[in-house]
């Protein structure tokens, strides 16, 4: 009887295991195939080629990862130093216009982005920024602004005020609280907003797209243009090299976003 | 401390100063050219253009993108009900485990793993085959705007219901004990009485989804680059091939116009409700 009760259960959440599995599956068949044609339903041989062509020395694809590394990199540092002082500014100080202020960082987010990036791309281009990483990694800074800002700014609302206020009555001053008392306490809402920057310029396509050509070439484009060229192979190996931090961040998640930060996001 | 009003201006300023430079500036040159020949008088050519090549994506773009979010929005339903009322602790911890994986995968990921496995060869239809559902003759690729559909409701739907799980989680569980008490189903709870309360938070997620999707250039490449297909590729394409920026971005604010009335939809839904969005 109890038996018969989870069959109509195994089967949906077999249906959904299929469903979620079943892609990724196909693509790591493709990534240890050597020979995989019609009318075979499974990889005719398997091996490690590809893998060898795609890390041997000054391969393309080591450079892509290795571009798409620094440029992620680079927009963390670019997101926090704009991100952190706007955020505490949000929690702590009272600004006027507040709300409009956390909504204009939306806006990014908020409007379909490729029209807006053809003129980006046109704009560099003036400023001599086409092809180069400066001009993608501003693109992917302020694409990835709102969670920066809005994250750190819920992390700072998140630190005790009591705290601040007994390192100031013991004769700290501002800058000093700040950095003693009210940075490290923040710091781990503020590895999660880094975490989330980090992660969207890795993966972020359709900006590197229209502002990096011809030069810079990250990992999503390679893939791009390995899967256009019909080489799925070498598509999936990059695939997978990508998948490793995201499906990573989604198995840890809530240890770096703890509740009484996320409850505070955009707020 | 100096006047703090002062002080926190200043801090904010250079993010705000990012966002008007890299952004917003940006935005109204889209604009501002969609409505320009190029010699800078006004005209709306560069709209009849777009109409005339493209009327059939726009539409296509609509349809996709809006099939997409409704469906995004019921399975993140499905799947937050039965997280907030399964009854099953072991199920509702396998599906809590499940639902989750594409959250953070990357569009081109997705497109690149459905573009093998929804294929007329892919993994589906050789499975479906290999286990008698379907005769090799019945198998066909999904590889048009069903498969673009199909790739975004994959990728999206985690998200939603990730929000969507999370406002049921919140939820006054009395009122959900009341129904239950007084009979009804669990179907009917989740109909009448869960879904109603996390509607604002729901409504949220399927427009941060739409916009998502309307900007998404890699899937609709990778899934079905012939037309019908979606704008964004119409856009890439009159750039890259013709440097055509008239249309490129007449199109670009047709999409804005779109996001635009579903947002609208949702301000004036708030404002309806006593200004609370």
């Amino acid at each position: 009887m109890t038996a018969l009760a989870w069959l109509p259960r195994a089967i949906i959440l077999g249906l959904i295991a299929f469903a979620i599995f079943g892609p990724l599956a196909n693509l790591a068949l493709w990534a240890a195939a050597e020979q995989w044609y019609f009318p075979h339903k499974l990889p005719v041989t398997y091996g490690l080629k590809f893998w060898h062509q795609v890390f041997k020395p000054s391969s393309d694809a080591l450079l892509s990862l290795g571009n798409s590394v620094v440029i992620a990199l680079l927009t963390v540092v670019v997101s926090l130093a704009l991100a952190v002082p706007a955020g505490y500014a949000l929690a702590r100080l009272s600004l006027p216009l507040r709300g409009l202020i956390m909504l204009a960082f939306l806006l990014p987010q908020a409007f379909p982005s490729v029209a807006v990036y053809i003129n980006v791309a046109r704009i560099f281009y003036g400023f001599g920024l086409n092809g180069t990483i400066a001009g993608v990694v501003l693109v992917h800074a302020v694409h990835g602004l709102v969670f920066a800002v809005w994250i750190a700014s819920a992390a700072f609302a998140a630190v005790d005020r009591d705290l601040e206020l007994a390192a100031l009555n013991i004769g700290a001053g501002a800058l000093r609280t700040f950095f003693t008392v009210t940075l490290p306490l923040a710091a781990p809402g503020i590895v999660a907003s880094a975490i989330f920057v980090f992660l969207e310029s890795l993966d972020e396509f359709t900006g590197t797209f229209f502002v990096g050509v011809p030069d810079v070439t990250t990992l999503p484009l390679l893939m791009f243009t390995a899967s256009i060229a019909g080489n799925y192979q070498i598509a999936a190996i990059t695939a997978l090299i990508l998948l490793i931090p995201s499906v990573g961040f989604m198995l840890f998640v809530e240890r770096f976003l703890k509740a009484d930060v996320l409850a505070k996001v955009g707020t | 401390m100096a006047n703090p009003r002062l002080i926190g201006l200043l801090l904010v300023a250079p993010a705000l100063f990012a966002v008007g430079a890299l952004f917003v500036y940006p935005l109204g040159f889209s604009v501002a050219t969609a409505f320009t020949t190029k010699e800078g008088v006004v005209t709306l050519g560069n709209f009849h253009r777009a109409f005339e090549l493209y009327s059939v994506d726009i539409g296509f773009t609509l349809v996709i993108v809006g099939v997409s979010t409704l469906l995004c929005g019921a399975l993140a339903i499905a799947i937050g009900g039965y997280l907030t009322l399964g009854e099953n602790p072991r199920a509702v911890a396998i599906l809590k485990w499940l639902y989750r994986w594409p959250l953070f995968i990357p569009f081109v990921v997705a497109a690149q793993c459905m573009r093998t496995f929804i294929a007329k060869n892919g993994l589906m239809n050789n499975s479906l085959v290999s286990l008698g559902i379907l005769e090799p003759i019945q198998t066909t690729s999904l590889l048009d705007w069903r498969g673009i559909v199909i790739t975004f409701v994959w990728k999206q739907t985690p998200f939603v219901a990730l929000l969507v799980a999370g406002a049921m989680a919140s939820l006054d569980r009395s009122t959900i004990e009341a129904a239950r008490n007084l009979g009804a189903g669990r179907l009917r709870i989740l109909v009448e009485i869960v879904t109603p309360q996390v509607l604002p938070t729901l409504v949220v997620a399927l427009i941060l989804s739409f916009v998502t999707m309307m900007s998404v250039l890699s899937v609709p490449i990778m899934i079905s680059g012939e037309s019908p297909t979606m704008m964004t590729v119409d856009m890439a394409f009159r750039i890259n091939a013709y440097g055509d920026y008239g249309t490129a971005n007449a199109l670009g604010v047709l999409s804005y116009l779109m996001t635009g009335a579903v947002a609208w939809i949702y301000l004036r839904r708030g404002i309806q409700q006593g200004g609370r969005p």
